[in-house]
């Protein structure tokens, strides 16, 4: 009964305000030259940006918050992205959301794997490490005998490098998702160009390693005749080439947007329920609330999933390169 | 009458995203509700080999689950853009 009177009260004071929730999800999905850590406290980033005319200039974000020019820059109110006076965009390399966000990630995979070798160089190689770096060192072989050797076979050690890095670094990064604070809260495996990057990195690997087999069976495969002369066959199998990162690239994207903007809209229920009434709010808090926390259980078995699948997928086609026969 | 039209058109456009989306989840559930079948009876006929069945259900499932995410994305595509 408290509570309810409280957060009615709460409720009152903001009930003339319209709230925006397409604003609101799409806020903290996109990208920003800021980074709003709690309410108030807002980290400025460094942008970097090239023009012919003006050369490097390089400068903290909170000189163009709120739509203020600077150096004849500022943040198009539409697109949400730097330009210069003309309204042409200018090279930007700034360090963004996205960006910082990529450099805590590679930190924290680096940091954990390095603290596992260390742990070994000084302990010996007799004695196993108990427990967060027992459970590292579990993934890790779970990812090189599981996933690289049952997919790759002879040779597996090689490519066992880049699949556990990348296993690591998904994993990271949906889970920090999952976070709506500092070290988490930037949308980072939801934005199609980091699982595009992923997907190229991915699709190199198997690629630029593959034996000649591999292509002579793209591109006269072992068919009847008649379905490689017409090239039936060999188009089918180039296109094969760039469909499998594409899926990889959707399929990770499309996954974690999904569930980060399924958890923003539950939470932005809560909100307009209580513009709508005092009752209704107060009911939809502890429903939206039971709904949340199975959906953020729900995230984080997709985060461990969706890790795992990339890795065996890629496993599987790098396997498939290298054994053709 | 050409405001009337262009209004129809964009509400015509949510409706068929909607539509779509939701067909394509009615296709994920078959699909993936089959694979349960499939991975609980076999696992029942050979107890001792549920660790792979398991692991193949839950790979399939998370394939098939893609496909579906790729309908939904092209289902909000037309509704932002």
């Amino acid at each position: 009964m408290a509570l309810y009177l409280f957060l009615s009260k709460q409720a009152e004071e903001v009930r003339g305000e319209k709230m925006d929730v397409k604003e609101i999800i799409f806020g903290h999905l996109a990208d920003a030259y800021e980074w709003h850590v709690v309410e108030g406290v807002v980290l400025p980033l460094p942008c970097i940006l090239y023009s012919e005319e003006q050369g490097f200039d390089v400068f903290l974000s909170d000189k163009l918050e709120h739509g203020e020019e600077y150096r004849g820059y500022h943040i198009d109110a539409e697109s949400g992205k730097i330009v210069n006076k003309a309204g042409v965009r200018p090279l930007d390399i700034s360090v963004t959301k996205n960006v910082a966000e990529l450099f805590l990630v590679c930190l924290i995979v680096c940091s954990v794997v390095l603290s596992l070798a260390f742990w070994y160089r000084r302990h010996g190689y007799l004695s196993a490490p108990g427990g967060f770096l027992g459970m590292v060192e579990s993934i890790i072989l779970f990812v090189d005998e599981d996933i690289a050797k049952a997919s790759i076979g002879h040779g597996y050690q090689f490519f066992s490098r880049y699949l556990i890095s990348i296993f690591l670094f998904i994993l990271t990064c949906n889970l920090l998702g999952l976070l709506p604070v500092f070290p988490g809260g930037a949308n980072l495996t939801g934005n199609i160009a980091v699982t595009l990057m992923l997907a190229v990195t991915s699709w190199l690997a198997v690629n630029v390693f593959a034996p000649k087999a591999y292509f002579k069976e793209i591109f006269w495969p072992k068919v009847p005749l008649a379905l490689k002369a017409i090239p039936l066959m060999p188009t089918i199998e180039f296109i094969g080439v760039f469909t499998k990162p594409f899926s990889l690239t959707v399929r990770l994207f499309a996954n974690i947007m999904a569930g980060h903007i399924i958890i923003l809209s539950l939470t932005s229920i809560v909100f307009i329920m209580w513009q709508v009434g005092d009752l209704l709010g107060f009911i939809m808090n502890f429903v939206s609330l039971a709904f949340i926390i199975f959906m953020n259980c729900l995230e984080i078995l997709v985060a461990f999933l969706q890790a795992y699948v990339f890795t065996v997928l890629t496993a599987n086609f790098i396997g498939m390169a290298q054994h053709e026969e | 009458m050409i405001l009337l039209e262009v209004a129809a058109g964009a509400g015509l456009a949510k409706f068929g995203a909607a539509i779509g989306a939701a067909i394509a989840v009615i296709g994920a559930g078959f699909g993936i509700g089959n694979i349960g079948k499939t991975s609980v009876e076999s696992i029942a006929r050979q107890p001792s080999a549920a660790g792979d069945i398991r692991s193949s259900m839950i790979l399939s499932a998370a394939l098939i689950e893609g496909v579906a995410l790729f309908a939904v994305v092209v289902c909000l595509l037309t509704l932002f853009f």
